[in-house]
């Protein structure tokens, strides 16, 4: 049986990316590509609404594989949360990564929630882009015109907004492992323990140089949702302590270089004034924690 | 060949296909079809936003929201509602005499998102009991019975039958 015939009509589940490709090129951006329909059948739910035209990726080989190298684990986009929650090598190397897979709603969503659509879906409020950001993690972006990967920092450029063309589809995330001696803190923020929507969360890796009491900063990166329009890098943040001594950061510097970073807005989950004073006081715990000496761990 | 004709997958044992019209439209929620067209009605709709549980299902095994699932994406599956269940399965007898059922509302989806915890995982602790069922709300609230039921059926033996 051919597990995925190509369909006419409005539902198209094409059994290999090249078909995939070919469907998307044709539709001019006419078509949602749909996952895990996690967030999407929200939307579509009640009202006896039809779907639009969709191309469902959800047969697509090529795009569930977890490979991992020497240096990167590369997930394909259509890999669900459950598997890179469970993963034991990205629960070892990044387990910021294997965290956040886990608080991405329910079991029964992690179960069909991909890690693609968490990114294309473009939510400020996603659970896994801080983690991707703070990894300085890469995506590739495919079409019939050919293939790129660029910086996952960049890709994001407005409120639902992506650099992802109408016929590019997200193929998968390259994650580099951080140096053993890197510092992981994670934190998300919500109403409750379980499945709660991000009122702020923070990914940061920090890397210091050794020193006791007066390390400084070599290379600390950041990534932030629910604080603006689209999951954030903090790169003023990143400068402004880079090269600092740990004990010299104080909430001041912090505040200032984020009041450029995030443009946190009141809605129904919280207020600005909140998440703007959580942020900073992630950040100045996540520094606290590369502070000390056997600072390797993530937060609860 | 229009793919809402080829598409076929397994309901409690059942097998449904485009074909004879027992799917619909590849679009169409699971939940829509197992309470509508397949009268199985024992998944019940709670939020229909993949909030609350209710309406959960077993997908290959695996804990699923079926206000969530279009059909169409289930090609070659094998679907198991409540109804599916066998009525040897010990959570069964183990909701009953503990007591874990009040409204009933959330009972069918907590008692698959139990079974499938207990087949990845035969002897769970309270935490990864909770863990498993955090996406399944109650809201007579009577949690505490419900974790009890489903650590007694785990010490049932034979559950596996």
């Amino acid at each position: 049986m051919n597990a995925a015939a190509p369909t006419l009509g409005d539902w198209h589940r094409p059994a290999s990316l090249a078909e995939a490709l070919v469907i998307r090129a044709q539709a001019r951006g006419t078509m949602v590509a749909i996952a895990g329909c996690t967030d999407l059948m929200v939307g579509w739910n009640g009202g006896g609404r039809r779907l639009p035209q969709v191309l469902d990726l959800s047969a697509l080989q090529e795009l569930r594989a977890i490979e991992v190298g020497a240096d990167t684990v590369t997930i394909g986009a259509a890999v669900c949360c459950a598997r890179i929650g469970a993963h034991p090598a990205i629960a070892g190397r990044l387990p910021m990564l294997a965290a956040s897979a886990r608080q991405t709603g329910s079991v029964a969503i992690q179960n069909r929630a991909t890690l693609g659509g968490n990114i294309m879906n473009a939510s400020p409020a996603a659970d896994n882009p801080p983690v991707l950001l703070a990894h300085g993690a890469r995506v590739m972006l495919a079409s019939v015109r050919g293939s790129r990967t660029i910086d996952y920092a960049s890709f994001h450029t407005g409120y639902k907004r992506t650099r992802a063309e109408p016929d590019e589809l997200l193929v998968s995330i390259t994650v580099p492992f951080p140096a053993s001696d890197a510092y992981s803190y994670h934190r998300k923020v919500g109403t409750r323990r379980a499945q709660a929507i991000s009122k702020v969360a923070l990914a940061a890796l920090i890397v210091t140089t050794s020193g006791g009491d007066d390390r400084r900063i070599h290379e600390a990166r950041f990534g932030f949702a629910s604080v603006g329009p689209m999951p954030l890098a903090a790169p003023a943040l990143s400068t402004a302590i880079g090269g600092r001594r740990l004990r010299e950061i104080d909430r001041a510097l912090v505040e200032q270089a984020l009041a450029s970073d995030l443009s946190p807005i009141d809605d129904i989950r919280s207020t600005a004034d909140y998440r703007r004073r959580v942020a900073v006081n992630l950040v100045l715990a996540a520094i606290a924690g590369a502070a000390q000496p056997s600072g390797r761990t993530t937060a609860p | 060949m229009n793919f809402a004709r080829t598409l076929a997958f397994t309901l409690n044992g059942r097998a449904l296909s485009g074909a004879d019209g027992s799917i619909a439209s590849p679009s169409m929620r699971l939940l829509d079809l197992l309470r509508l067209q397949a009268g199985q009605t024992g998944t019940k709709e709670g939020c229909g936003e993949g909030e609350c549980g209710a309406c959960a299902v077993l997908v290959d095994g695996e804990v699923v929201n079926s206000c969530l699932v279009p059909v169409g994406q289930l090609h070659g599956c094998t679907v198991t509602s409540i109804e599916g269940l066998p009525r040897t399965d010990p959570l069964l007898e183990a909701f009953a005499r503990a007591g874990a059922t009040q409204c009933g509302i959330c009972t069918p989806g907590m008692i698959l998102a139990a079974r499938a915890l207990l087949d990845r995982r035969p002897d769970p602790s309270l935490d990864e009991v909770r863990e498993a069922l955090a996406g399944n709300l109650c809201r007579c609230t009577g949690y505490t019975r419900i974790y009890a039921a489903v650590l007694d059926a785990a010490a049932i033996p034979g559950r596996d039958a």
